[in-house]
């Protein structure tokens, strides 16, 4: 078996596996995971900026309440139906990414957090400010008959589980690709070496603006999933916190690896789900979760395997 | 009342706003300007000083004074306490890394905010003020704890320039500052240096938190404000400048006052906000700081 032939098996034996738990799970499982999935698109598209480019950004709540709200507002002000709204948050997401990008991507490390992390902030505020169309805290609630894409209502159980499936293996697909093509190899490159690759006459800003884009078109995609599928859009989604996991979900997946935002997804949701059955301290679990992590593994858990005994997992 | 009593109130609401910003801001700058570390859980830091105050005045009998005393001396003791830890257990051990840093104080954040909720509640609770007397203006009556405040306020940031500018501590702290490896050579303990640097930091910031909790209640999720307003105020006014940092504070706090007066807080906010990450990107070394973060 040749290497590409490997790892593109593996991917798709990975995505036939959550296909068949469409029939194989029960009606609670199948809800978590359908939220598992987008949230672990969201969390793709993190990696693409963070785990590939380098680029730790504190504010891409930002990107996916542009999603969110870019969907959810036209649906309930506009009378947009799903499919045309879930475009629009997409492109919204893009184009949040490419504005803060823009300006953002002047400054590095600690300053580019803080300035993303800023940027977040005051978007998460105008939400609140303009409580008149976006009912601030409480938050919208999606009406079931503005859920139907292509005839099928995705608040039931089955036609949402496959929409999150859709949405999660065009993702990854599109994800796998682009971090094996040249481009992402010049993504990578500069996370390495920044200085090397100007050297080399690739130009830093452009691709790190075009990394941060495509991550914010993935953010977006899956704010305005988040919307259609589970009905709501409230605030407390584009918070601070809402940076602050998918940089959690990734840093324990394996910051940098393909599968990666899947597994940390997967395992922080059913972690803060198992633990929820003796405490109600879930922010515990997240706090103690990232402190472990960055002393005792950085490289999350694809990561680790990787280094030990899968050398060519991307 | 007519508009210039009502600037003076706002301007006045704005210099206690300041005093205790300053206080907390001068704490996150000093960690920042010694050790290189950006700490997110600053915010927490002050959250603990206010409700560790509010535990205070239910267990020391006796008038307010008395406890509110003894919640100024303790409260920041052991905030300072539990950052020094912090320092020693986890920062310390990544090496002061800056990314890696960020994330671990992320989650200190987490794990101090859920300390609180689980050991405290979820309720707001009022800490009583050491004493009450009204200032009476022409035009209004004025809380003389408020100007109490901004009094000891300013007490307590000219004794940490004094430490830092005129003691052997001082000195210590700056020549680690300067130069990390040749304070070593020079048979400085800098584990012990950056443990005091970041229990000092927290100190402050409960300090202020003390100070203020008798005009806002103690609340599990106090923190976010302070912590974003001292991100504010430390960039605004370089990071690392102990005078930028106190002008920043005066500026930040009473500007809030004055537009939360007369228009809505929020907008303040999201104005104060995107200030910020502007003079960040068009001036990284603050309006008074010759340093880029």
């Amino acid at each position: 078996m040749t290497l590409s032939t490997r790892i593109w098996a593996l991917h798709l034996a990975v995505l036939a596996a959550l296909l068949a738990g469409s029939v194989l799970l029960p009606a609670y499982h199948q809800t978590n995971v359908a939220k598992v999935m987008v949230l672990a698109t969201y969390a793709m598209g993190y990696n693409i900026a963070f785990g590939y480019t380098g680029l730790l950004s504190l504010g891409h709540a930002l990107f996916f309440g542009a999603g969110l709200y870019g969907a959810g507002l036209l649906v309930q002000h506009a009378g947009l139906p799903a499919g045309p709204a879930l475009l629009a948050g997409i492109l919204a997401g893009g184009a949040m990414a490419a504005a803060v990008g823009l300006l953002a991507l002047r400054t590095q490390g600690v300053a580019f957090m803080i300035v993303t992390l800023m940027f977040a902030q005051a978007g998460y505020l105008t939400i609140l400010y303009n409580t008149a169309w976006t009912r601030g805290e409480e938050g919208i609630v999606i009406a079931r008959e503005a859920r139907m894409l292509f005839g099928h209502d995705l608040s039931a159980d089955l036609p949402r589980y496959l929409a999150a499936f859709a949405l999660f293996a065009a993702g990854l697909v599109v994800k796998l690709w682009l971090v094996r093509s040249p481009t992402g190899r010049v993504m990578i490159a500069l996370r390495e070496n920044e200085e090397r690759s100007r050297m080399l006459g690739y130009d830093p800003y452009a691709r790190k603006l075009a990394a941060l884009v495509i991550s914010g078109l993935y953010a977006g995609a899956a704010g305005a999933a988040y919307g259609l599928l589970f009905g709501y859009v409230g605030a407390s989604l584009a918070s601070t916190q809402y940076s602050i996991l998918p940089l959690l979900w990734v840093l324990l997946g394996g910051a940098g690896t393909v599968l990666g935002p899947l597994v940390g997804a997967l395992s922080m949701f059913y972690l803060i789900d198992y633990s929820s059955a003796f405490t109600t301290a879930s922010l515990l679990v997240v706090g103690v979760a990232l402190v472990l992590l960055v002393l005792f593994a950085p490289r999350g858990i694809l990561g680790t395997i990787r280094e030990r005994w899968l050398k060519w997992l991307p | 009342m007519s508009f210039g009593p009502f600037l003076l109130l706002a301007l006045m609401e704005g210099m206690v706003t300041s005093a205790v910003l300053a206080l907390a801001a001068v704490g996150l700058s000093l960690v920042f300007g010694i050790m290189r570390v950006v700490n997110v859980a600053h915010g927490e830091f002050f959250m603990l000083g206010a409700v560790s105050a509010w535990f205070v005045s239910q267990w020391v009998p006796g008038p307010p004074a008395v406890a509110f005393a003894a919640a100024l001396i303790l409260c920041p003791l052991f905030v300072g306490a539990i950052a020094a830890l912090a320092d020693m257990v986890v920062l310390k051990r990544l090496n002061y890394e800056p990314e890696a840093t960020i994330v671990a104080t992320i989650g200190l954040l987490y794990i101090l905010q859920q300390a609180a909720l689980s050991f405290y509640g979820p309720d707001a609770r009022p800490v009583p003020a050491p004493f009450n007397f009204r200032v009476q203006l022409p035009w209004f009556g004025y809380s003389g704890y408020k100007i109490a405040v901004v009094a000891a306020s300013a007490l307590v940031l000219l004794g940490v320039w004094r430490l830092l500018a005129k003691s052997r501590v001082g000195l210590i702290m700056r020549a680690t500052q300067y130069d990390r490896e040749t304070a070593r050579a020079f048979g400085i303990n800098v584990d012990r240096v950056y443990a005091g640097v970041f229990a000092l930091g927290g100190g402050l910031a409960a300090l202020a938190a003390v100070l203020i909790v008798p005009i806002q209640q103690a609340h599990y999720l106090m923190g976010t404000d302070p912590l974003l307003l001292s991100f504010i105020v430390v960039i605004i006014g370089g990071l690392g400048s102990l005078r930028g940092t106190v002008i920043a504070a005066l500026l930040i706090g009473l500007s809030d006052g004055v537009i939360s007066t007369f228009f809505a807080p929020t907008l303040a906010k999201i104005v104060a906000t995107l200030l910020v990450a502007l003079v960040l990107v068009f001036r990284p070394q603050g309006l008074f700081g010759r340093r880029a973060l």
